[in-house]
């Protein structure tokens, strides 16, 4: 078990992390054709709107909230907040914006699946991405119910250790911190790094492109060729 | 002084027979791939009519183009920079595949293997997007064609603004035009604008608007951004495509392939030389009647020694300024005043203009005696109102649209009274403020119209663009795979010289 559990939690987060890096150099400079956001707003409007925003707006505060809380080291975030307190404020937030998300999921999976315009535009590894994002915010929300049991904030340092030592390439440590939590959340782990290993490969590279040099261009652009 | 040329396009309307030969030419050529069937480069509308999209023209409700703030500045419609990244999720001004039409194909081979039965088998339309049977054919991509569809459908068309449209429903004063339509290649481009990536821009060289296929990322802002609704999401690729202007054709000297097919000769083609620096200040001219006017202030006379200079100085070939100098655009547009931009109020400056229609004269049918105005008929009493084509051409205002109405006919009346009467009526021409020699040349140009007159485009000079011309030679034509690109980076991510650019070794010379 022990084995396992350090080939999943302090060698796999590695080789998910590789595979996005080379896996996205390769096709950014070799199929920059590929490299797109793939919208189907154009095939049907109707409640798109809604189910767009919803799941984006849920989704990147989920992964700001992801960063900003598993990465801060505890000896920086106790100089502002508490353990306990950054816990149930994870929770609170974390809670709302994956509900937020998990609706504009669950609506953009349902437009995809009975429209049928959209439908025969649809690539399987758009379904996949769809499905394992239903699978990874589902998993999400039940870790906030599972960490009702426990609000001393003990888990959240652990998991906290374990991002912290992959980040700083310790896959033993990262791997013993995380041997003891449950289940829920290892799978959420497991499911969020296979999103990260097959990132190159779907449309979700389109998360990269977001266009923040627009705001400091300007409008026209003359080319020389 | 910052001194661009462009390629600029002229549409005669008058000489429109509305054959469509040339959106066919354009779609067999550039559209006919999956995802963009539904697109038309060039497409031809009967005017007065909702259009392709639907309603392209109605601001309100696309939001296309641009807004003159209070403050004098101008942005993109759709919204200033936040604006539009906010709605990147959702883009809340952008045209639905029903706003242009459900492209279909029909089930032809049904019609050979159908059994015997009582009835005659049909061809049936098929969904080419969702494969799915269409029952019924709902609209199409010139859904109106030869005033189709009923007028108060119609009469939704924008150009009926301050118009008391009810009467132009009735049978004896309906009227119509045709209008092909492409990309206008302006010179103030608000796609370029709204394209968060960047990937649109303007070519420096012959001001062809294009979009960066490997730097699109599928944003769709863009189509919202143009207010002529003239770029299109191929919704296999995932990326915006537009009117190229045939720049390959272009480069070459040719004129684009809805130029060359043109069976009535109403297009016209050639170079203009214009000043950069000015563009901004003209785009957010106040009133927005003015803007036709403004932008005729941007366009430099090429004859011009200071002009000639000057464009030397910024890298225009001599093949471009001497091109300028006959370039047909530029008669039309700036010594005649015939060609008019569509919907200037846009503040795009576009680069596709137009000659209007002369239409049948209606009150001569309706009192029995011709309206004139001195020794022409007058042009308010044309079946197409002159406020229709003001709207259309000028953003409402009446004058240039009467001038360009009134040469275009003293010229007529001018040549009639010379081959018919035998002869010379220059009163009429005095009338429309044209001397004999622009009224032969209006001839030359606008009734026999030979090739070598409609299109006068200087080949491109790649060579000026490279930094040694000889690297180019046989980069690309046969390739090895992956098209001509070498990827995005200068680099090579697996190793090795670049296969498109040839490596181009010094020579020592003798005596070194």
């Amino acid at each position: 078990m022990s084995n396992l559990n350090f080939l999943l939690f302090g060698i796999y987060p590695f080789i998910a992390i590789t595979v996005f890096f080379v896996g996205c150099w390769i096709r950014y400079d070799r199929e920059p054709y590929s490299w797109k956001a793939d919208s189907s707003q154009l095939m049907e409007q109707k409640g798109f709107w809604l189910a767009s925003n919803l799941f984006h707006i849920g989704v990147i505060f989920i992964l700001a909230g992801h960063f900003v809380g598993l990465l801060t080291p505890e000896s920086i975030y106790h100089h502002f907040i508490s353990s306990p307190n950054k816990q149930l404020l994870a929770m609170v937030s974390g809670g709302f914006f994956g509900v937020v998300c998990l609706v504009g999921l669950v609506m953009l999976i349902k437009r995809r699946l009975n429209n049928a315009r959209v439908k025969a535009n649809t690539r399987r590894s758009d379904m996949v991405v769809l499905y394992m994002l239903l699978v990874q915010v589902s998993l999400g929300l039940l870790t906030v119910v599972v960490s009702m049991g426990h609000l001393d904030g003990s888990v959240m340092v652990l998991l906290g250790t374990w991002t912290q030592s992959i980040a700083t390439l310790q896959g033993a440590q990262a791997a013993a911190a995380i041997e003891s939590v449950n289940i829920i959340y290892k799978l959420h782990i497991l499911v969020g790094l296979t999103l990260i290993m097959i990132f190159p490969f779907t449309r979700l590279v389109h998360v990269i492109s977001v266009p923040v040099k627009y705001l400091a261009r300007n409008y026209q652009i003359v080319r020389q060729r | 002084m910052k001194i661009r040329s462009q390629i600029g396009m002229v549409l005669n309307l008058d000489k429109c027979i509305g054959c469509h030969t040339c959106s066919i030419t354009c779609k067999n050529v550039w559209t006919s791939r999956e995802g963009v069937e539904y697109a038309w480069f060039n497409n031809v509308e009967t005017k007065p009519g909702i259009g392709y999209p639907k309603e392209w023209e109605n601001q309100d409700k696309w939001n296309g183009g641009w807004e003159r703030k209070s403050n004098g500045d101008i942005q993109p419609r759709i919204g200033g920079k936040y604006r539009v990244l906010a709605s990147i999720f959702a883009n809340p001004d952008m045209p639905e595949i029903d706003d242009y039409y459900e492209p279909f194909d029909f089930d032809y081979q049904h019609l050979h293997t159908a059994p015997i039965v009582e009835h005659q088998p049909t061809a049936r339309p098929r969904s080419v997007i969702s494969g799915k049977r269409m029952e019924k054919i709902e609209w199409g991509p010139n859904w109106e064609e030869i005033l189709g569809t009923e007028f108060a459908k119609r009469s939704k068309d924008k150009n009926f603004d301050n118009m008391q449209k009810e009467m132009y429903g009735e049978f004896e004063n309906t009227f119509m035009m045709y209008l092909p339509r492409l990309c206008e290649h302006c010179l103030n481009p608000a796609c370029v604008a709204s394209c968060p990536s960047g990937a649109i821009y303007k070519r420096e060289e012959d001001g062809i608007v294009l979009i960066d296929q490997e730097k699109c990322r599928g944003w769709r802002m863009c189509i919202s951004g143009c207010p002529y609704k003239k770029i299109y999401y191929n919704w296999k690729s995932g990326k915006s495509e537009k009117c190229i202007f045939c720049y390959p054709r272009i480069e070459a000297g040719q004129p684009t392939v809805c130029s060359e097919t043109c069976v009535g000769r109403i297009r016209y083609l050639g170079v203009l030389l214009y000043d950069a620096d000015k563009i901004k200040e003209v785009a957010s001219t106040a009133n927005e009647t003015d803007l036709y006017e403004k932008q005729l202030e941007v366009f430099l006379d090429p004859s011009d020694p200071a002009v000639i200079a000057q464009a030397r100085k910024d890298g225009i070939a001599d093949s471009v300024i001497e091109s300028a100098q006959k370039s047909p655009v530029y008669k039309m547009a700036m010594d005649w005043k015939l060609a008019l931009p569509l919907h200037p109020e846009y503040r795009t400056l576009p680069m596709v203009w137009y000659i209007p229609a002369l239409s049948p004269i209606q009150s001569a049918v309706e009192g029995g005696t011709l309206g004139k105005a001195g020794v022409i008929p007058d042009v308010r009493s044309l079946r197409i109102p002159v406020k229709y084509l003001a709207n259309l051409l000028t953003a409402g205002d009446e004058e240039p649209v009467i001038r360009a109405l009134e040469r275009l006919l003293a010229m007529r009346a001018y040549k009639r009274a010379e081959n018919v009467e035998g002869v010379e009526d220059l009163e009429v021409l005095q009338q429309a403020g044209l001397t004999k020699k622009q009224a032969d040349e209006m001839y030359r140009y606008l009734a026999i119209a030979n090739y070598e007159d409609r299109y006068v485009i200087p080949s491109g000079h790649r060579e000026m663009n490279v930094p040694e011309a000889y690297g180019e030679k046989s980069g690309c034509g046969f390739t090895f795979g992956n098209g001509c690109s070498d990827g995005q980076n200068g680099v090579n991510m697996f190793g090795g010289k670049k296969i498109s650019r040839r490596n181009v070794i010094k020579t020592v010379q003798v005596g070194d």
